[in-house]
C-alpha cells in the first residue's frame, strides 16, 4: 500500500532556510504509528508533531535526491507555461529513494519521485510493492495535478486552495493508497468522475 | 512555478488572531445551517482545512462546529463529504463517542468517512471494529442492484491488515478468501453499464448485452481479468480489479493474519510431503514428476472441496496464467501496453508466492514462467519484468531441476552493462540482490565474478545506491577478487567518466559541427585508445587486474574532474575503501596482504586528479595499512624493500603526505629483530641511509616549486624514525645526534626556508632535543623507543608491580565500609 502523497516544493523558497521545502498537500493513508504500536497514547499534539515530522524528513531526502540527480545530469530546467503539460511531463526526471528503517518509518520503504520543475510529487510506497504500477501511478496523479489545478506558471496557489480536487482523486485513483490495476476503460470512468466532481 | 502568492497564503493561515478566527467559526456554522450548499460555504470549509493544516499545533474547533462537521460525512453531497473529512483529519482525534455515531448513523459508510475513521482510530480496537463492521457489509450485499460505494471496502481491509493484522479472525479470512474467489474468477464476461448489442430499430427485449473484450480489441474468449474491457462494468468486475490490486498482498498475509492452519491443511501437505520424499529417494526423476502431477491434477479437479485458502491460490494461479496470456496481444492504447507490463511483474510474483506456499505448484509454474523469459529475454524494454522472473528462478529453480545460468548471464552480464542509468531497475535489481545475498551465493556464485558490471550502477548514480553497496560490497570481496576490487573501485570515477562518454557518443553525430568538441569524447572514440574504455567497461571481472599506462588514460579523462556525476562518485570512494578493507582484513592471508600493501604504494599516485579525492583516498590507505601492519607486523620487513623505495623518493614528501608519513612510521617501528627475527643490521642500516638522506634534503633547502613546505608530523616522524633505527644499532647513534645538534643550531638562526611556521619550528627542534637526550643513554633509548612486547600490553593484576597498590586499595576500602 502506499503510506503517504506529498507535493512540495523543491526549489529555494525566501521565506525559508535553504534546504528545506514547504510541503502544498500531504495525505497519509491509514492509521497513525503511533495507534500501531503499544505506546500510551501521548497528547495528539505530540503525534501531529511526529507525523510533521516524519513528512518533513521524507521531502528532505526527496529534495536532495532531485537535486544531486539534476545536477548530475546537468539539466537546465525550462520553465513551462499553462498548456504545456505534456512538455512539462516529458522534460520531468524521476527517481526512487530508498527509506531505510528507522528513517523516518519503522519499516522500510521506497520513496518514488517526479521532480516537475520546481515541484516535487512523491509516493511513499511499501518496497515489495509493484513499483512498475506505483510509477505509473504517480505519473497519471501528476499529470491530473498539473492540468486540473493549473499548476504551470504561477499557479501553485490552487493547490492549497482546492486540495479537495487533489483529495477527490485520490479517493478515485489511489483508493484508501491501494495502488490499482486499471486499464483505460476503467481509468476513463474515474476520471469522468472525478473531473465531474471538479465542474460542480 | 511556486510562487509569492502560496507563500503569503500559508503566512495569511498562519498569522491569522484569535478573535478573527473565532468570527469565522461562527459565520461558518451560520453556513452550515442553510440547506443549500453555496460556493461560499466549500470555499470557507477550505479555508478553514487549510488554516488548521497551516498550523503545526493543532486546534481545537468550537462543539457545535465539530458536530456540525461530523454530521456532513453523511451527506449526499460528495463535496461536504470531503471537506468535512479533510477538516476533522487534521483537528483533534475524534472521542470515542463520536466514533460510534460516525461508524453507526452513516447508514452507508461512504469512503472520505472511512477515510477519517481510519485515520483517527484511538486504538486497534477501533480498528477491529471498523474491520468488522466492514466484513459484515460485504458478506450482506445483495448482488444486484446496489450503489457501487462499497468498492473501497476492499482498499480498506488491506490498509488495515497491513497495519493491524490482528483486526481479523480467522471466520473473516475464510469468508474474504471465499469473496475474492468469487470476484477473480466467477465476474461477468458482458458489459455492463447497459451496452448492448443490436441497432437502433430492435427492441429492448431483442438487445444482447455486448460480450467483454481483450485489449487488442477482439472479443474475449475467457473468464474477466483487469486486461479486459467493456463500454461500462458491472460491480462484480470492478470487485474483479480491486480483488486482484490486493491478491498479492492477501496472499502473502493471510498465514500470519490467522495464526494455525486448519487439519485439512495439514493432512493434504503431509500427504504431498511424503509421496515427494518417497519419490526423491528412489532417486527417479520422472516417478517424482508422476506422483506429484497426479497430485496436482487430482485437486484441481476436485478444487471444489478445497479449503478455502488452497482454492484461492488455485484461482490466483489461473488468473495469473491467463494475465500472462493476455499480455502477448498487442494493446491497442499505450497506457495499456504499460498496464501489461506492471501485470507481467504481478502475475509473476504471484506464482512465485503461491509456489512457495504450495510447492507442488512449481512444475505446473515453471513452463509458463520459463516461456515467458524466452519471450522476454532479447528485449530490455521488459527488463523490469525480468527481475521479479529472477526472483522465480531463484526461490524454485533447484526444485525443477532447471539451469538457471542464461538468467544470471542476462541480469548480472547484460543488464548494468546497458541499463545502468535506469533508476528504477536499479533499485530493484539492488533490492533483490540485498535480500537475496544468501541464496544468490548458494545458487549462483558466478554472480560475484560480474562485479565490474555491478560497479556501473554506483559509478552512474553514487549517491542514491551507495547505502546498498555498502551491504553488497563486502559479498564481493574474496581472496580470488581482492585485487582487481581494489582496483576497480579506485578506477570508479574513471568508469563514472566513460559511462557518461558512452552515451554521449551514442547520442551526439560523430563530427560535431559546433567546434566545442570534447578532448575526452574524441579520445573515446579514437581507435587508438579502445583498449583502455574497453578494460573499463567490461562485465567481468577475470580479464586482469588493472591496465599498464593508467596515467595515460588520467591525462585523457583530466577534462571529466569537474563534471558533477563524476564529483558525486568520487565522494562515494573512500566510504566504499573503508567497506573493503574492513572486510578483506578478514579474508585474507598475509600474502594477499603484502600484494594489497604494494597496490596500495603504488596507487596512491596513479589516481584521477580531482580536488580533494587523492586526499581522501591516501587517508584510507593510511589507516589501513598501520591497520595491516599492526595485525602482521612481520609484513614490514617482507615488503622492506619496496617501502624502502617508497619512503627514498623526496617526491613523495610533498606529493603524498599522509601516505609517506605513515610508512616512515611503520618502518621505524616495526623494522626490528624483536618483531621479525629476519630483521638484519644491514637491513636496519640501509633504511636508515634511505631515511636520513630524505630528511637531509628536505630541510636543507626550500620545497621545489609549486608545492609547500611539508608538514612539522613529517619531519618529526623522520626523526622519530631514526632514533628508533638507530637505538637498535648504536653505530648509527652518533649520525641522529649529530644532525639533531646541527638543527638546534640553524634554528636558532631565525627563519629557515622549509617551514613557515615559527610556532612549528619550535616544536620540531622541541622533538629533537628530546631525542637527543634520549639517545645520550643509548640502553634506555632502547628500551623506550623498542620497548619488548610485555611492556606493551597490560598485565593488570598478573603485573606484580602494578598488582600490590591495587591490592592494598581493595583491602582498604573494605576494611573502611564496615
Amino acid at each position: 500500500m502506499v503510506r503517504c502523497f506529498l507535493i512540495h516544493t523543491v526549489c529555494p523558497v525566501s521565506a525559508l532556510s535553504a534546504g528545506e521545502s514547504r510541503v502544498l498537500y500531504s495525505r497519509v493513508f491509514g492509521p497513525d504509528e503511533s495507534v500501531l504500536t503499544e505506546q500510551q497514547r501521548e497528547l495528539s499534539p505530540e503525534e501531529r508533531r511526529l507525523l510533521h515530522k516524519e513528512k518533513i524528513s521524507v521531502v528532505a531526502q526527496v529534495r536532495s535526491a532531485i537535486f544531486l540527480s539534476r545536477e548530475a545530469s546537468s539539466q537546465l530546467l525550462v520553465e513551462t507555461v499553462l498548456g504545456e503539460e505534456a512538455v512539462a511531463m516529458q522534460d520531468a526526471d524521476s527517481g526512487v529513494v530508498h527509506l531505510r528503517v528507522g528513517d523516518p518509518f519503522t519499516a522500510e520503504m521506497s520513496a518514488l519521485w517526479l521532480g516537475v520543475q520546481s515541484l516535487g510529487f512523491t509516493l511513499v510506497c511499501e518496497p515489495h510493492e509493484n513499483l512498475l504500477l506505483a510509477e505509473g501511478t504517480l505519473r497519471n496523479l501528476t499529470r491530473h495535478c498539473l492540468e486540473n489545478l493549473h499548476m504551470l506558471g504561477q499557479g501553485s496557489e490552487q493547490v492549497l486552495l482546492k486540495s479537495n480536487r487533489i483529495d477527490v482523486l485520490l479517493s478515485r485513483l489511489l483508493s484508501h493508497g491501494q495502488l490499482l490495476f486499471l486499464n483505460h476503460r476503467f481509468t476513463q470512468i474515474l476520471e469522468k468522475e472525478a473531473s465531474a466532481y471538479t465542474a460542480k | 512555478m511556486y510562487s509569492h502568492g502560496s507563500e503569503s497564503l500559508i503566512k495569511q493561515a498562519r498569522e491569522i488572531q484569535e478573535p478573527e478566527l473565532q468570527k469565522f467559526y461562527s459565520r461558518l456554522v451560520k453556513l452550515l445551517q442553510v440547506k443549500e450548499l453555496s460556493h461560499e460555504t466549500l470555499d470557507s470549509l477550505q479555508r478553514l482545512q487549510l488554516i488548521l493544516s497551516a498550523n503545526k499545533y493543532t486546534r481545537t474547533l468550537p462543539a457545535e462546529l465539530q458536530q456540525r462537521l461530523v454530521s456532513l460525512l453523511s451527506s449526499p453531497a460528495e463535496q461536504l463529504q470531503v471537506l468535512s473529512s479533510a477538516v476533522l483529519r487534521e483537528t483533534l482525534p475524534l472521542s470515542g463517542e463520536e466514533l460510534n455515531y460516525i461508524q453507526e448513523n452513516t447508514s452507508q459508510l461512504n469512503t472520505h468517512a472511512t477515510a477519517l475513521l481510519l485515520s483517527r482510530a484511538g486504538s486497534r480496537a477501533d480498528l477491529s471494529k471498523l474491520c468488522a463492521q466492514l466484513i459484515s457489509a460485504l458478506e450482506s450485499r445483495p448482488s444486484e442492484g446496489s450503489p457501487p460505494s462499497l468498492m473501497f471496502t476492499l482498499p480498506v481491509l488491506n490498509t488495515l491488515f497491513t497495519l493491524s493484522p490482528e483486526c481479523l479472525t480467522k471466520d473473516h479470512v475464510t469468508l474474504l478468501s471465499k469473496k475474492l474467489v468469487d470476484w477473480l474468477r466467477y465476474a461477468s464476461i458482458v458489459q455492463g453499464g447497459g451496452a448492448s448489442s443490436g441497432g437502433f430499430f430492435m427492441g429492448p427485449r431483442s438487445r444482447q448485452p455486448l460480450p467483454i473484450a481483450e485489449l487488442d480489441g477482439s472479443v474475449s474468449g475467457d473468464f474477466f481479468t483487469v486486461l479486459c474491457v467493456g463500454q461500462g462494468f458491472t460491480e462484480d468486475q470492478w470487485m474483479n480489479v480491486y480483488s486482484f490490486s490486493m491478491l498479492r498482498h492477501w496472499l502473502l498475509s493471510y498465514d500470519t493474519v490467522s495464526s494455525s492452519s486448519t487439519v485439512v491443511d495439514t493432512a493434504n501437505r503431509l500427504q504431498l510431503s511424503l509421496s515427494l520424499s518417497h519419490s526423491l529417494s528412489n532417486d527417479d526423476r520422472s516417478e517424482v514428476e508422476g506422483s506429484v502431477v497426479s497430485m496436482v491434477s487430482a485437486t484441481s479437479s476436485s478444487s471444489r472441496l478445497l479449503p478455502p485458502k488452497e482454492r484461492l491460490r488455485e484461482k490466483a494461479f489461473q488468473y495469473c496464467q491467463r494475465l500472462i496470456e493476455q499480455c502477448d496481444r498487442k494493446a491497442q492504447k499505450k497506457a495499456d501496453t504499460e498496464l501489461q507490463k506492471a501485470c507481467l511483474v504481478e502475475a509473476v510474483c504471484i506464482l512465485d508466492c503461491v509456489c512457495v506456499q504450495d510447492p507442488s505448484m512449481v512444475f505446473r509454474a515453471f513452463p509458463c514462467v520459463k516461456a515467458l523469459f524466452g519471450r522476454l529475454s532479447s528485449d530490455l524494454s521488459f527488463a523490469r519484468v525480468l527481475v521479479p522472473i529472477t526472483q522465480f528462478y531463484l526461490n524454485h529453480g533447484e526444485l525443477a531441476a532447471v539451469d538457471c545460468g542464461s538468467v544470471w548471464k542476462l541480469v548480472f552480464g547484460q543488464f548494468p552493462a546497458e541499463l545502468f542509468n535506469d533508476p528504477f531497475l536499479t533499485h530493484e535489481l539492488l533490492r533483490f540482490l540485498r535480500l537475496n545475498l544468501e541464496s544468490v551465493k548458494l545458487r549462483a556464485p558466478e554472480f560475484i565474478r560480474f562485479f565490474p558490471n555491478i560497479l556501473k550502477f554506483l559509478a552512474w548514480n553514487s549517491p542514491a545506491v551507495v547505502e546498498d553497496f555498502v551491504d553488497l560490497l563486502p559479498s564481493l570481496v574474496t581472496a580470488g577478487t581482492a585485487v582487481e576490487l581494489l582496483h576497480s573501485l579506485l578506477d570508479l570515477p574513471c568508469l563514472s567518466a566513460t559511462l557518461v562518454l558512452q552515451l554521449r557518443s551514442s547520442c551526439l553525430p560523430l563530427s560535431d559541427p559546433g567546434g566545442r568538441g570534447l578532448l575526452s569524447l574524441d579520445a573515446f572514440r579514437n581507435p587508438s585508445f579502445r583498449g583502455f574504455f574497453l578494460f573499463l567497461l567490461r562485465t567481468e571481472s577475470g580479464l586482469g587486474d588493472t591496465m599498464d599506462r593508467l596515467n595515460t588514460l588520467h591525462e585523457l579523462l583530466a577534462e571529466a574532474a569537474d563534471w558533477p556525476r563524476v564529483v558525486q562518485c568520487s565522494q562515494a570512494v573512500p566510504v566504499l575503501l573503508h567497506v573493503y578493507f574492513n572486510t578483506v582484513i578478514t579474508v585474507a592471508d598475509e600474502k594477499l596482504l603484502a600484494h594489497l600493501i604494494l597496490v596500495m604504494l603504488e596507487r596512491s599516485g596513479l589516481l584521477l586528479s580531482m580536488a580533494t579525492y587523492s586526499r581522501e583516498v591516501h587517508r584510507v590507505f593510511s589507516c589501513h595499512l598501520l591497520r595491516f601492519c599492526k595485525l602482521r607486523p612481520s609484513l614490514v620487513v617482507d615488503q622492506s624493500r619496496e617501502l624502502l623505495e617508497f619512503a627514498g623518493t623526496t617526491a613523495n614528501v610533498y606529493r603524498k603526505e599522509e601516505v609517506y608519513t605513515h610508512v616512515v612510521w611503520l618502518l621505524g617501528e616495526y623494522l626490528s629483530a624483536s618483531t621479525d627475527s629476519r630483521c638484519s643490521v644491514s637491513l636496519i642500516t640501509s633504511c636508515f641511509e634511505a631515511l636520513e638522506a630524505v630528511l637531509f634534503e628536505i630541510t636543507s633547502s626550500a620545497p621545489p616549486p609549486g608545492t609547500v613546505c611539508p608538514a612539522p608530523r613529517v619531519i618529526t616522524s623522520l626523526m622519530s624514525a631514526l632514533a628508533k633505527l638507530a637505538s637498535r644499532s648504536h653505530d648509527l647513534i652518533p649520525r641522529v645526534s649529530l644532525f639533531l645538534s646541527k638543527l638546534r643550531t640553524i634554528s636558532r638562526s631565525g627563519s629557515v626556508p622549509w617551514c613557515d611556521d615559527e610556532e612549528d619550528l619550535v616544536a620540531i627542534v622541541t622533538r629533537g632535543e628530546e631525542l637527543w637526550a634520549l639517545l645520550k643513554a643509548p640502553s634506555v633509548a632502547q628500551s623506550v623507543l623498542t620497548p619488548p612486547p610485555y611492556v606493551m600490553t597490560p598485565r593488570w593484576h598478573r603485573d606484580i608491580n602494578l598488582a600490590m597498590p591495587l591490592q592494598l586499595r581493595v583491602l582498604t576500602k573494605l576494611t573502611h565500609s564496615q
